[in-house]
């Protein structure tokens, strides 16, 4: 069967008669185990019509990817909001931000490392097969905690300027101080949710690969953006 | 093994079966059923407005009893008529023409025409349709409180959007749970769209490339990129402009202004930057309508034209080049808003631009029908009612386009006729297309077709009938948005109005026959076999109704590109996706 079907290749303009489809099932037993999902390799063996090969990823990985494409584009929307508002009325005022914001940039940064630590050392447990997640685990709790200090440094923020007598409607650059820093902690927050839930995983041995990359990609992206947000605060208010 | 394969078992209670179920078919379905609701109450509001244009003194029977302050004694004060207005527009366009041909119909279909087994994440899939529910809820409240809906139109421009009560019934509580329910809806919309895009570039069956994908496929994957980067900018805009409600911040209302006869304690916001917000979602919103109902007409029309469109990759291209397209024209609403006149020259060239991969598509899908044999059934005739539609809708876009014209035009019925065409009924008629093409499938019985070509004739006529005649009030100076006509001259278009009412009256009563046909033959309609329309795409190699899994545990394979249709020495006149027989194209 499989010379009948390398035949039907070289000969793929003209017309033949029709194949039984059940040949498929029995000449080809490798695509029965494939698991079929995500595309992967279709190279169906004995030579078919064409050769194709399509590199999916898991869905996690791009689903992350998506993600991070639509909380960019709401940053950039909330970025041209601040721009035009600057330049539509003459109640722009400059404030100075609180000093801990510096700090808690630091505390973000450093999440960013003992993540990173936490994603190689259970990447080594793994290639290892030692089955100890302990380190990649303490790594992950330190993020965490970091994370959380990070948020509460922001909410110190805000009281600091509160005890300015800076509140949400005093102007406009107090305002967007407000919003960006809101809208990222909650952002945050969503990150430290995904950091419990890969820590849960981690403590039953069932945290996936790519679950851990995508928490990272995702923490690291919201480090960034921090920084983004921090650089248009500083120049801006 | 990705996610999917965790909830293999299908679920046995009630609640996870049908309810709060993880399985994308049953979630297409909430999602086509809450449109049937939204669409219905749309409608209805349509005629209370359509009912109080033409005899604005005649109380309408129960409506008092719905709102005491809006229509006292039944009859629509000029406040409720935009309340009403805009309950319409948003109903329509959020919860219809958004969940219809994307959400519910895509969620259906797209896993089983790539050889999916489920959504990527099929979580996320049910959280998606259940926020949308809550947001229809909170939007559905609003009907109920103080002094009702939101006034501001569906495109709630500030700052009337952005005050509060003092600017008028509704722009309390009202206005505040708009934007709430639309913000949640934003975020259904995003977890959507997150879910389409993973499943399809990652959960394609074997040898399924993207350009083996079906066209609507193609289309909802298009779509869910589209609403992806819109729904992330308008969900802040909804956050600013709630917080500009609730808050007391500026960033939509400007200085000194006075309402009601009060100085607003407000300074130095821009009203403009809403609008900004709004259309930069808004215009892209128009194609999340337009596009999944362009790849539903292309599929079905092609199944029953028995052969492939002229060029399967121009539609493509034109589609994406269309999606690409539609993040560059936003400022074209706003030509008489104030904008600097040199951005309405740059707004209106990609304007115009656009309508090159439109008219392409529309050159394809006409040039496809020489030769070909086509079948008449329900479903082809929608899709040939879809040309029909977008080309009368999309002619007047030329107009509008260009500032000078848009000008005039802008304020009056001409826009209404417009959208509603190319945007409102084309999309109602792509859903129906895939309604009449996909009913044997997603319940395994098939719709009666006498009745739907019925239900075609006089809702093609009736739809004419109502929204032709708007773009004639238009260029006679009928302004929109007016509750009465009784300016002088205005008095002599009311014939007009008369005769639109009675067409709407008639063309939505109409739809009976379908809502009729649709739970009739649920039940009691004949019995559908697995492919009952000769079509080769996967979803019709498993039986109707699709099982738990789609493919019963199996994993298709894909030899061909979608279309093999009019393929001589075939078994039939076509060869199915997953079929081992080589085609005369030998793809």
């Amino acid at each position: 069967m499989p010379g009948n079907r390398g035949h039907l290749i070289t000969m793929a303009t003209t017309i033949h008669e029709p194949v039984h489809v059940d040949a498929r099932e029995k000449s080809s037993p490798a695509l029965a185990d494939s698991g079929g999902r995500g595309g992967g390799r279709f190279v169906p063996e004995g030579g078919t019509l064409r050769t194709l090969e399509d590199r999916s990823s898991s869905p996690t990985k791009t689903g992350i990817w998506v993600v991070l494409a639509a909380v960019t584009m709401s940053f950039a929307a909330l970025t041209s909001a601040l721009l035009v508002r600057q330049g539509s009325g003459n109640d722009w005022r400059h404030i100075v931000l609180p000093p801990i914001l510096y700090a808690n940039t630091l505390t973000l940064l450093v999440s960013s490392v003992t993540l990173e630590m936490a994603r190689r050392r259970f990447a080594r447990t793994v290639r290892e097969a030692a089955g100890d997640w302990t380190e990649s685990l303490r790594a992950l709790y330190g993020t965490l905690a970091l994370g959380s200090l990070f948020v509460v440094g922001q909410y110190i923020a805000w009281l600091r300027l509160r005890a300015d007598g800076l509140y949400l409607a005093s102007n406009p650059t107090s305002s967007f101080f407000y919003v960006f820093t809101g809208v990222h902690a909650l952002h945050v927050l969503g990150g430290l949710a995904g950091l419990i839930y890969a820590a849960q995983r981690l403590r039953g041995s069932r945290l996936r690969r790519s679950s851990l990359d995508a928490v990272s990609h995702y923490w690291h992206f919201v480090d960034v953006l921090w920084l983004y947000l921090l650089f248009v605060l500083w120049t801006k208010l | 093994m990705h996610q999917v394969a965790a909830h293999h078992a299908p679920p046995q209670s009630f609640i996870r079966k049908h309810i709060f179920s993880l399985d994308h078919k049953v979630i297409g379905k909430q999602y086509y059923a809450l449109a049937l609701v939204a669409v219905f109450t749309g409608m209805v509001l349509s005629w209370l407005l359509r009912i109080h244009l033409v005899w604005p003194n005649s109380p309408i029977p129960g409506l008092g009893w719905l709102s005491k302050v809006g229509a006292p004694g039944g009859v629509i004060t000029p406040e409720y008529y935009l309340q009403l207005m805009t309950m319409h527009g948003t109903l329509m366009v959020f919860f219809v023409l958004t969940n219809a041909p994307f959400a519910a119909l895509g969620n259906y279909f797209l896993p089983i025409q790539i050889g999916a087994e489920d959504m990527a994440f099929p979580r996320f899939n049910m959280m998606s349709f259940w926020t949308t529910f809550v947001a229809f809820c909170v939007l559905v409240a609003s009907f109920f409180v103080g002094d009702g809906p939101a006034l501001a139109g569906w495109t709630a421009y500030a700052p009337l959007s952005a005050l509060g009560a003092t600017t008028g019934p509704g722009e309390g509580m009202g206005q505040t749970l708009w934007g709430l329910s639309i913000a949640i809806f934003c975020i259904a919309s995003l977890l959507g769209s997150l879910n389409f895009i993973a499943t399809t570039l990652d959960l394609r069956a074997r040898g399924m490339t993207l350009m083996r994908m079906p066209i609507c496929t193609w289309a909802w994957f298009i779509t869910s990129c589209i609403a992806l980067l819109a729904f992330a900018v308008l969900l802040p805009a909804c956050l600013l402009l709630i917080l500009d409600r609730v808050a007391g911040t500026s960033f939509f209302i400007p200085s000194n202004l006075v309402v009601s006869d009060q100085l607003q304690p407000h300074s130095g916001g821009s009203p403009l930057l809403w609008q900004h917000l709004f259309w930069f979602f808004g215009h892209p919103e128009v194609y999340i309508a337009i596009l999944p109902a362009m790849g539903i007409v292309s599929h079905v029309l092609i199944c029953n034209l028995r052969k492939p469109l002229l060029s399967h990759r121009t539609v493509i291209y034109c589609m994406m080049a269309i999606g690409f397209l539609s993040y560059m024209v936003w400022g074209h609403h706003m030509f008489v808003s104030g904008m600097n006149p040199f951005s309405s020259l740059a707004f209106s060239f990609p304007t115009l631009v656009i309508t090159i991969p439109a008219t392409i598509l529309t050159l394809i899908w006409l040039g496809s029908l020489y030769g070909s044999r086509l079948r008449i059934n329900a479903a082809s005739l929608f899709a040939l009612g879809f040309i029909s539609m977008f080309v009368s809708g999309g002619v007047s876009g030329f107009f509008l386009a260009q500032p000078s014209i848009d000008i005039y035009l802008h304020a009056t019925y001409f826009v209404v006729g417009h959208f509603h065409l190319v945007m409102g009924v084309a999309a109602i008629f792509g859903v129906f297309a895939g309604t009449y093409f996909w009913f044997p499938k997603m319940t395994g019985r098939m719709m009666s077709e006498p009745l739907g070509k019925l239900h075609f004739w006089l809702t093609f006529l009736g739809a004419y009938a109502i929204f032709m005649p708007f773009h004639y009030l238009g260029l006679a100076g009928n302004v929109r948005r007016y509750s009465a006509f009784v300016d002088d001259y205005l008095q002599p278009l009311l014939p007009v109005h008369k005769f639109i009412t009675f067409a709407a009256l008639f063309t939505g009563a109409v739809q009976l026959i379908f809502l009729y046909n649709l739970i009739h033959s649920r039940f009691w309609g004949k019995k559908a076999e697995d492919n009952p329309w000769e079509c080769t795409s996967l979803e019709w190699t498993i039986p109707s109704p699709p099982p738990f899994d789609n493919f019963a545990g199996k994993h298709p394979v894909v030899y061909h590109d979608p279309y093999q249709y009019g393929v001589k020495g075939a078994a039939g006149d076509y060869v199915m996706q997953d079929s081992l027989e080589v085609s005369a194209t030998g793809e």
